[in-house]
């Protein structure tokens, strides 16, 4: 009978769920969950209470109302009679532009000087050193601020340029001139570019929230037509060379494909330069890329490009000296070593850390708030926010818009990450 | 069990909470100060000099309510506040009530839900440009590059008024004041636009004044004062009559100086309730009856203060226009103190 009783019964107890190993887990899992559903409700509940005692109502409708308010940059058109909703996709493709141009930019100047770091010549390697050490430690925003202040300091006022009828007489230039065949003007509000016209256009085509401007999908539809055939000819030839061992001449033709379609185009369409010209207080005509866009684009490219240098160069050290070896051994010399046996191989290590910083470089767009660059921050979460007075709606917007930006630029990385990763066979 | 007490704790917390915002003017006797939001830096208006004394029109105010309150108008805590920040500032409980030229307008008290309990200063936005630009009216403006405030409704009116006058320009917007004079000066925008006491008090700190120009058009009304929160209808009427003291106190001539004078010797019925004489104004209001008297101590009557600060002969040399007391043609009124 006493034998029996030490033998656990099958039967569950209560006390199972703390001192039995096989519920225990569980056990921990459930009164987690439970405090942090709680810690959420309390959060939501506080949240809901606030708000009611203010007397406010969350609801997106504000989005719909008039904003009232000027943009400086719009890359789509948009006046203070548009809504609230406008000015955020205008501040949204501000923000998208400055961080795609920069990915690029930074990308470029961060392999150069990632490689350059790696250089035996000892000037270049130390002046590499320099440039990463300078760059990333130091903070960011007072990188945007001087290169703002430097822009918008240095350069001439628009005033400089005007040649009066004194000066004429006189025989006497202005005390500032265009660059570039009196093309573009650098003023100490921004750079004034020629932009292009034509005078037979396609027109465009009205979508509702967006007009598709179809002279600018022919020249796009063109130029990618142009580069697909290009690759045909080329692959053409590649085969009849390794079937042959003979190769067609084919850069006439590629030329011929590349420039001859996209140039009769433009002539077609009757294509010409607006040059910018200086009238009243400012120059009119052309494209006025404003120093806030330049400085932010400036800072962010230098910035980023010291950490992805330092990727760079870690990738590059990753492979084995080995490899750099053989290739010598084969005849290779140091550049084409670095291009078709280093950089190749080097890339699986660096692509990870290398999306991490492309999620930064565009989180980091936000701080062009300090030189009054009207990205998604300025529009949504700046004056819109201030308008409306809907903070907590605006905030959580901002942040969702935000969220998706990086995921969708963390899928593609990753879709190209796993495009050049070695393929175990 | 264990739940319960968690949930009772809850709601406990949550009805503390509740009810420690039901009372201001409790919350600031508590405190021992008042917390005043302010502007970040406006000659003449409110701006800490190199020892971190705040001193202006507005912040005078802040004085005279602190002296109202608690007795003693040394007791405000300044809150520097931005155009971006200061209604969030406000509505978070941050700070107690809002004195910067901020600008009544109907969708700041149904949307925002805050009360202008008052106006101190009757004022209208203006541009301001440099003297060699040869202009003489905003009219003229057109393509111009304007530096613009964010957050404030100068960057509405704006906005309208170069559609109404169908001319175009190029907005740079900036967080404050000094970012805003660092840019004109710098030659980055051709005209600064904002409220035209803020252009004269902005010019004054200029190191070439006599270089730059208000041009003549007052695009808009921008009647400024302080700002309290919706729900404390007590708070918003002490602010309320502090103010209206002042203006009282200038239009029987009580001055800072002559108070006692004035009380021994005066006859005036009104003048005996404000200084807290004969009645009990001061305590219906949950004061001290000696509050008011408090109040115009502190920092004078309102000419006093506008004279001190902003006033013909300072460097700022605003005159009184449509802050000149009801009397004398202008805008001040305050209600009968009975």
């Amino acid at each position: 009978m006493a034998m029996a009783t030490d033998v656990p019964k099958d039967g569950f107890r209560l006390s199972m769920l703390v001192y039995d190993t096989r519920y225990r887990s569980y056990t921990i899992q459930i009164v987690v969950l439970v405090l942090f559903a709680l810690a959420v409700a309390w959060l939501l509940n506080n949240t809901v209470q606030n708000l009611e005692a203010r007397g406010k109502e969350f609801n997106f409708g504000f989005l719909w109302q008039r904003a009232g308010y000027d943009i400086g940059q719009q890359l789509i058109p948009y006046s203070n009679d548009d809504t609230h909703f406008r000015a955020l996709l205008v501040g949204l493709l501000n923000t998208l532009v400055v961080a795609f141009f920069g990915c690029i930019f930074a990308t470029v100047l961060g392999v150069i000087i990632g490689v350059l770091r790696l250089s035996k010549n000892w000037l270049v390697g130390r002046l590499m050193t320099v440039y990463v050490e300078a760059f990333r430690n130091v903070p960011l925003l007072l990188w945007i601020l001087l290169s703002y202040v430097i822009l918008s300091e240095t350069t001439p006022n628009p005033k400089d340029f005007r040649l009066t009828d004194e000066m004429a007489a006189a025989g006497e230039a202005p005390a500032a001139s265009m660059m570039f065949w009196d093309s573009v003007a650098v003023t100490n509000r921004g750079t004034n570019i020629p932009s292009p016209l034509f005078e037979r256009g396609l027109g465009s085509v009205d979508l509702g929230l967006f007009t598709v401007n179809l002279t600018l999908l022919a020249v796009i539809a063109v130029i990618a037509g142009s580069v697909w055939f290009n690759r045909r000819l080329l692959s053409g030839a590649r085969a009849r060379q390794e079937s042959t061992g003979d190769r067609p001449v084919t850069w006439w033709k590629s030329l011929l494909i590349l420039f001859a379609p996209i140039t009769l185009l433009l002539l077609a369409m009757g294509f010409h330069l607006e040059v910018p010209t200086l009238q009243g207080f400012n120059f009119k005509g052309g494209i006025l890329v404003a120093h806030s866009f330049t400085a932010l684009l400036i800072a962010l490219t230098l910035y980023t490009a010291a950490f992805i240098a330092e990727i760079v160069r870690a990738g590059i050290q990753a492979i084995s000296r080995g490899q750099s070896e053989a290739a010598f051994a084969l005849g290779l010399r140091p550049g084409r070593t670095m291009n078709l046996v280093i950089l190749p191989q080097a890339l699986r290590v660096i692509i990870p850390p290398l999306i991490s910083q492309y999620l930064n470089l565009t989180k980091n767009t936000s701080l062009g708030i300090a030189v009054s660059y009207l990205d998604l921050r300025g529009t949504l979460g700046g004056i819109t926010l201030n308008q409306t007075g809907r903070e907590l709606e605006c905030m959580l917007l901002m942040m969702l818009i935000y969220l998706s930006i990086s995921l969708s630029i963390s899928a593609v990385m990753n879709m190209y990450n796993n495009s050049v990763q070695l393929k175990a066979r | 069990m264990k739940k319960s007490v968690f949930f009772g704790a809850l709601a406990a917390t949550t009805l503390v909470a509740g009810l420690s915002s039901a009372g201001t003017v409790d919350d600031i006797k508590a405190r021992g100060e008042l917390i005043c939001g302010s502007n970040t830096g406006l000659t003449g208006f409110g701006t800490p000099d190199a020892s971190g004394n705040w001193t202006g029109f507005d912040v005078d105010l802040c004085r005279a309510i602190a002296a109202a309150v608690l007795g003693d108008a040394t007791k405000v805590k300044f809150v520097p506040t931005t155009g971006e920040t200061r209604f969030t500032a406000l509505q978070s409980g941050e700070v107690d009530l809002l004195v910067r030229n901020s600008t009544w307008t109907a969708s700041r008290d149904s949307e925002l839900a805050l009360d202008f309990v008052a106006v101190n200063y009757y004022d209208g936005q203006g541009f301001m440009v440099k003297k060699d630009l040869g202009v003489s009216s905003a009219k003229e403006l057109d393509g111009a590059t304007v530096c613009i405030q964010t957050g404030t409704t100068t960057e509405l009116n704006l906005a309208d008024f170069f559609k109404q006058n169908n001319i175009s320009y190029q907005p740079v917007t900036v967080a404050d004041d000094s970012e805003a004079q660092r840019q004109y000066l710098a030659g980055a925008c051709d005209a600064y636009t904002t409220d035209a006491s803020g252009l004269a008090a902005s010019r004054a700190t200029m190191p070439d004044a006599e270089n730059h120009v208000i041009l003549p058009e007052i695009i808009s009304k921008e009647p400024l004062g302080p700002v309290v929160r919706h729900g404390d209808n007590n708070w918003g009427d002490v602010v309320r009559w502090t103010y209206y003291a002042l203006l009282i106190a200038e239009e029987k001539g009580i001055t800072a100086a002559n108070v006692e004078e004035v009380l021994a010797s005066t006859t005036d019925e009104e003048v005996k309730r404000l200084l807290g004489a004969s009645g009990d104004m001061g305590v219906k209001f949950g004061l001290d009856n000696a509050a008011f008297k408090n109040a115009i101590m502190a920092g004078g009557n309102y000419g006093e203060i506008f004279a001190r600060n902003i006033g013909e002969g300072t460097s700022i040399n605003l005159a009184r226009g449509l802050n000149a007391l009801w009397t004398q043609g202008g805008l001040q009124y305050a209600p009968p103190f009975r």
